[in-house]
C-alpha cells in the first residue's frame, strides 16, 4: 500500500525527463499507473464488502512516534478507487485536451503528484500523516489553479483557494493536536474506539470546531464557498479531477472517517445539517445564476459538497447509507459534465453557456453523454444520481433535528438543480444553432472515454443499484456508523413521500428552467448582495493584511542600519537587563586578580576606543579601531589562547586591509549627526556596555555546571589524536557548528561580490560619480 | 589608490609570497596539536595573495590564481562536507572522526584523518572568500 501512495510521487518526478522521450502520447502511459492503482483497489472489493478492513505500518520517524499507517476500509476504498479511476481518465483526457501546450510536463507532474498526496490523505490512519497529505493537496491544487500563470486572474485565484484552504488548515492542526491529546493517541483507528470518552471531555467543542474550520474550508461550505469557482481558472481537467470530484471532497471525508470519533452529539449535528444545508441551497442558487458552464457546474458542486456535509452531520443510518450514494453519484456525474465541458470549451470555443446552442448536430456524442449524467446530476430515474437524491429525502425527513427546514431546502434545491441541469446539457445542444467562435465538431476519443464511462457507470449503477450497494455503500456507511450497516440500494422504493418530493421538485425544476432568462433576471437583480458578501469580506482581509504589512515593515525595515542596531541592543539590554534586576540575587566577583600591565592594555583599549569616536580623519578612526583589535589580541595572548590571538591579529590586518580598499570609494568624512543624537548613541552603546561587564561578573561569580573544558582537555588525546583543543574543537567536537560557519563565511563573501557586481537601486553608482571620487 | 609597479613592493612580494603560503601550510597541518588550524592557515595565505595583489594588481593576481577564488570556496565547502561521509561508511553517526595510518616507503608512517579533510576544507573556504571579497572591492577600484 505504500507503494501504491508513493508511486505517483515517483512517476511525477520522472515525468520531466519521460514526456519529452516519449512525445505527444505521454499522457496515455501515464494514465496507466492510476489505471493500474485502480485495479489495485479494486482487488479489496470483495474482503471490505465482506467487512473486513486492512491497515499496515512503516516506522517513519521513531524517534517522535511518527508511523506511517495506512488504513483501508469501506470510506477510504470508495475515495481510492474515485481517486486513481477518476485520476485515469483525466490524465489521458488532458493529453488530447492539453495537446500542443508546451507547458504539459507541468500538468503531469502536478497531477500525478495530487493524486499521490489525495490518496495518501485517504488512506493515512495517522492524524499527523493525514495532516501533511492534506497540505500537499492544497499546495498542489494551488499550483493547478494558477497553471496559466502568466494570467492575473488565475494567480489570484490560486492564491485565494490556498489562502482559504490553507487557514482553515492551520485550524484543523490545531484541531488535531487537540484530538490527539484528548483522545491519547494519533492513530485514527485507535481514535475511533475512543469516541465516547472525546465527546464527554471539555475541549470537545473547541476542537470540534477548529476540526469542522477546517473541514468547511476546504470542501467550500458557505461562508468560504467563494473560493472554489474562482479555482474554475485551472484547466477544466483539474476542475474535474480536484476540485469537483476528488479533493474538495476531502473535508467531507474528514467529517465522515472522524464520525464515530466525534458526530451524533448536539452541537455536530445542528453545526454540520445547517451548515450544509445552507451550503446547498446556495450553491443551487448560485448554480442557476450563473451562465459559464464551467461556474454552473462549480456551485452544482458546492451544492453537492453541502448535501454530503449536512448528510454527516444528521448521522442516522438512513443518512450515512445516502452519504456513500449520494458521492459516488456526484463523483461519476459531475466527473462527466466538467469533462464534457472541456469538450465544448476545446471544440466550440467558448465557456458561455448563451453563447452555445444546437451543438448536438457537430458533437453528437458529447450530447448524449452529456444528457445521461445531467439526468443523474437532476436527479431523475434511471440514474444513480436518482437513487442518491431519493436516499438524501428520505434521510432528510427523518433528521434527528431541524427536519422540516432541511427537507424543505433539499426540495428547494432539488428544483434548482434541475434547472441548472437543464442549463448544462439542454441549452449548448438544442436550440436554434449559435455562431460559436470555432466551428465545432466532436472531441477526439481520448477525451471522450472518460465521460462515456463516467456516464455509463452511472446508468449502470441506476439500473443495478446493488452491485455498489451491497458492497462498496454498505462498507462506506459502516465506517461512518463505526460498526456493519447493511444498505439496500433500489431504484423504486415505491410510492412515498420522498418520491413525491422528488416529483415536485422536477416539475418545479422544469418550470425554472423553462423561465431561465427571467429568473435570472431576477436573481441578478440581487448581486449587489454580494458587496456585502464573504468574498468581499475576505478581499478586505487580504488588503488589511498587506497595508499593515507596509506599515510594519516601514517602521521596522527602515533602511538605516543604526536604527537597527538600537532596537537590536535596546531589546537585549531591555530583556536582559530586566531578567537581571529581577530575578538575579547573588553578587558580583569582586576582588579580581589584576595584574599592572592588564591595567596598561585595558587602558590602551579604551583610549582607542573614545579615540576612533571622536577623532575626525577617517584613516585615524580604521587605525584606532585597528588597535583596539590588537590589544584585544594582546589579551588572548595573555590568558594563553595563541589559537584566537593569531587569529585575531590576522583578521585585524585584513579588516584594515578591506577599510583601506573601501576607503577611497566612501564621501568626505562628515558629521551627519547632531550633538543631541549621538549622545542618545552613546547613551545606548554604554547601556550595553554596562549590561556586558555586569554578565561578565556574574559569569565569573558563578558556576551553574561543571564547565566541559576538563572533558575537552581530557578526551583531546586520546578520543581526537590532538594536542591542541582548539583545533580538536573547531575541526571534530563541533565540527557541525564549523561547517556552519564556513558556510556563513562563503555566504558573506558571495554577498559582497553581489553587491559589487550587480549594482542596483536608488544608490546604484554611474560611472559620472567614479569620476567624481 | 596602491600603484602597482613599486620595485620594492614586488620584489618583495616575489619572495615572501611562496613563503607565506609555504608557512601556511605549515600552519595548516601542525594545527591539530599546536596553535594553527584551517582558519588561520587560510587567513595566512588570503595575506600573501593580498600583498601579491597590492603589488601586481588585478589581472595579474587572477592569472596566478589561475581558478575563481568563488570556486576555491565552493570547492572548500564540498570538502568539508564530504569530509562527514566517511564516518557513515564506518557505521558511526556523521562527522564522527575517522583516522588512517598507511605507511608510506621511505617517509613512514603518516596520519590521515576525516578532520584533516575538514580542515583542508576550512582553508580553501577562507581563502576563497577572502579573495572573493578583496578582488571584488579591488576591481571595483580599478
Amino acid at each position: 500500500m505504500l507503494a501504491a501512495v508513493l508511486s505517483g510521487f515517483c512517476l511525477a518526478a520522472l515525468v520531466p525527463w519521460l514526456q519529452p522521450r516519449l512525445g505527444a502520447r505521454a499522457g496515455w502511459l501515464f494514465a496507466l499507473l492510476p489505471a493500474g492503482l485502480t485495479a489495485y483497489f479494486a482487488t479489496f472489493l470483495p474482503a471490505v464488502a465482506a467487512g473486513e478492513t486492512f491497515r499496515v505500518s512503516y516506522p517513519w520517524v521513531p524517534g517522535l512516534d511518527l508511523e506511517l499507517a495506512f488504513y483501508l476500509d469501506g470510506l477510504a476504498l470508495l475515495f481510492a478507487l474515485l481517486i486513481s479511476g477518476i485520476g485515469a481518465l483525466v490524465t489521458l483526457y488532458a493529453s488530447d485536451y492539453l495537446a500542443g501546450d508546451a507547458r504539459q510536463p507541468r500538468f503531469y507532474v502536478l497531477i500525478l503528484a495530487f493524486m499521490a498526496s489525495m490518496l495518501g490523505l485517504v488512506l493515512s490512519d495517522n492524524l499527523i500523516a493525514l495532516f501533511i497529505f492534506w497540505e500537499l493537496t492544497s499546495i498542489t491544487s494551488y499550483l493547478l489553479i494558477g497553471y496559466d500563470h502568466e494570467a492575473a486572474f488565475a494567480r489570484r485565484a490560486a492564491l485565494q483557494g490556498l489562502v482559504v484552504t490553507v487557514g482553515g488548515g492551520l485550524a484543523l492542526l490545531a484541531g488535531f493536536l487537540l484530538l490527539g491529546t484528548v483522545g491519547g493517541s494519533y492513530t485514527l483507528t485507535e481514535l475511533l474506539q475512543h469516541g465516547e470518552a472525546i465527546r464527554a471531555h471539555d475541549y470537545y467543542l473547541p476542537l470540534l470546531l477548529l476540526v469542522l474550520a477546517g473541514a468547511f474550508t476546504k470542501s467550500a461550505q458557505v461562508p468560504f464557498h467563494f473560493w472554489l469557482p474562482n479555482a474554475m481558472a485551472a484547466p477544466t481537467p483539474v476542475s474535474a479531477y480536484l476540485h469537483s470530484a476528488t479533493m474538495v471532497k476531502a473535508g467531507v471525508y474528514l467529517l465522515a472517517r472522524l464520525h464515530p470519533a466525534l458526530g451524533g452529539t448536539e452541537a455536530w449535528i445542528l453545526l454540520c445539517s445547517l451548515f450544509g444545508g445552507v451550503t446547498m441551497l446556495t450553491g443551487a442558487y448560485l448554480a442557476v445564476r450563473s451562465t459559464g458552464i464551467k461556474w454552473v457546474l462549480a456551485y452544482s458542486t458546492v451544492m453537492a459538497l453541502g448535501t454530503l456535509t449536512m448528510l454527516a452531520g444528521i448521522g442516522t443510518e438512513k443518512a450515512m447509507i445516502a452519504f456513500g450514494a449520494f458521492l459516488l453519484g456526484h463523483s461519476l456525474y459531475k466527473g462527466a459534465l466538467f469533462l464534457v465541458a472541456g469538450a465544448l470549451d476545446h471544440e466550440a470555443g467558448t465557456k458561455d453557456i448563451l453563447e452555445m446552442g444546437g451543438l448536438r448536430r457537430a458533437m453528437p456524442i458529447t450530447a448524449v453523454l452529456a444528457a445521461v449524467s445531467a439526468l443523474s446530476l437532476a436527479g431523475l430515474p434511471p440514474l444513480f444520481g436518482f437513487i442518491g437524491k431519493e436516499l438524501m429525502l428520505g434521510a432528510v425527513l427523518n433528521a434527528p433535528f431541524l427536519a422540516p427546514l432541511l427537507t424543505a431546502m433539499a426540495v428547494a434545491t432539488g428544483a434548482l438543480v434541475v434547472a441548472a441541469a437543464g442549463a448544462v446539457a439542454v441549452r449548448p445542444f438544442f436550440g436554434p444553432p449559435a455562431r460559436t467562435p470555432k466551428t465545432p465538431h466532436e472531441a477526439p476519443w481520448g477525451m471522450l472515454a472518460g465521460p462515456a464511462l463516467l456516464s455509463a457507470l452511472s446508468l449502470l449503477f441506476g439500473l443495478a443499484p446493488g452491485l455498489p450497494g451491497e458492497g462498496l455503500i454498505s462498507a462506506t456507511a459502516a465506517s461512518l456508523a463505526g460498526e456493519p450497516v447493511h444498505a439496500h440500494l433500489a431504484l423504486w422504493h415505491g410510492l412515498n413521500l420522498p418520491l413525491a418530493l422528488s416529483a415536485l421538485a422536477v416539475a418545479a425544476g422544469v418550470l425554472l428552467y423553462s423561465q431561465w432568462g427571467r429568473v435570472r433576471g431576477a436573481m441578478n437583480r440581487l448581486e449587489a448582495l454580494d458587496a456585502r458578501g464573504p468574498e468581499a469580506g475576505y478581499e478586505r482581509l487580504m488588503a488589511a493584511t498587506t497595508r499593515l504589512a507596509e506599515r510594519l515593515t516601514r517602521i521596522l525595515q527602515n533602511g538605516y542600519l543604526r536604527s537597527y542596531i538600537t532596537t537590536t541592543v535596546l531589546t537585549l539590554v531591555g530583556l536582559v537587563g530586566y531578567t537581571l534586576l529581577t530575578r538575579y540575587e547573588g553578587g558580583f566577583a569582586g576582588g579580581l586578580d589584576v595584574r599592572f600591565y592588564e591595567w596598561v592594555i585595558a587602558g590602551l583599549l579604551v583610549a582607542a576606543a573614545l579615540f576612533a569616536c571622536s577623532t575626525r580623519s577617517r584613516l585615524g578612526a580604521v587605525a584606532s579601531v585597528g588597535v583596539v583589535g590588537f590589544a584585544v589580541a594582546l589579551f588572548f595572548i595573555l590568558f594563553s589562547a595563541p589559537d584566537l590571538s593569531i587569529t585575531q591579529i590576522l583578521v585585524e590586518t585584513l579588516t584594515v586591509i578591506l577599510l583601506v580598499l573601501v576607503l577611497f570609494k566612501l564621501p568626505d568624512f562628515m558629521s551627519f549627526s547632531t550633538p543631541r543624537q549621538r549622545l542618545r548613541d552613546g547613551a545606548v552603546a554604554g547601556l550595553l556596555g554596562v549590561l556586558v561587564t555586569a554578565l561578565l561578573l556574574i559569569a565569573v561569580h558563578y558556576q551553574f555546571a561543571e564547565p566541559i573544558s576538563a572533558y575537552h582537555l581530557a578526551k583531546s588525546v586520546p578520543l581526537a589524536h590532538g594536542h591542541n583543543v582548539v583545533n580538536v574543537i573547531i575541526v571534530d567536537y563541533r565540527a557541525l557548528d564549523t561547517l556552519g560557519e564556513i558556510f556563513v563565511v562563503a555566504l558573506a563573501a558571495i554577498g559582497v561580490y553581489a553587491m559589487i557586481k550587480y549594482p542596483g537601486g536608488p544608490g546604484h553608482r554611474t560611472d559620472e560619480d567614479e569620476s567624481a571620487v | 589608490m596602491m600603484q602597482p609597479g613599486s620595485l620594492i613592493l614586488s620584489t618583495m612580494t616575489r619572495l615572501l609570497l611562496p613563503l607565506q603560503l609555504l608557512f601556511s601550510v605549515f600552519m595548516l597541518l601542525r594545527g591539530h596539536d599546536l596553535p594553527g588550524g584551517g582558519f588561520i592557515a587560510g587567513l595566512v595565505a588570503s595575506a600573501g595573495f593580498i600583498l601579491y595583489l597590492f603589488a601586481f594588481g588585478v589581472a595579474a593576481t587572477q592569472a596566478l590564481l589561475r581558478i575563481d577564488p568563488r570556486e576555491i570556496a565552493g570547492a572548500g565547502l564540498t570538502l568539508a562536507v564530504l569530509s562527514a561521509l566517511p564516518a557513515l561508511l564506518y557505521g558511526d553517526p556523521v562527522f564522527t572522526a575517522q583516522w588512517w595510518h598507511p605507511s608510506l616507503p621511505l617517509i613512514g608512517e603518516i596520519k590521515l584523518s576525516s578532520p584533516l579533510l575538514f580542515d583542508i576544507g576550512v582553508y580553501l573556504t577562507v581563502i576563497g572568500s577572502m579573495l572573493t571579497i578583496v578582488i571584488s572591492l579591488a576591481e571595483a577600484e580599478e
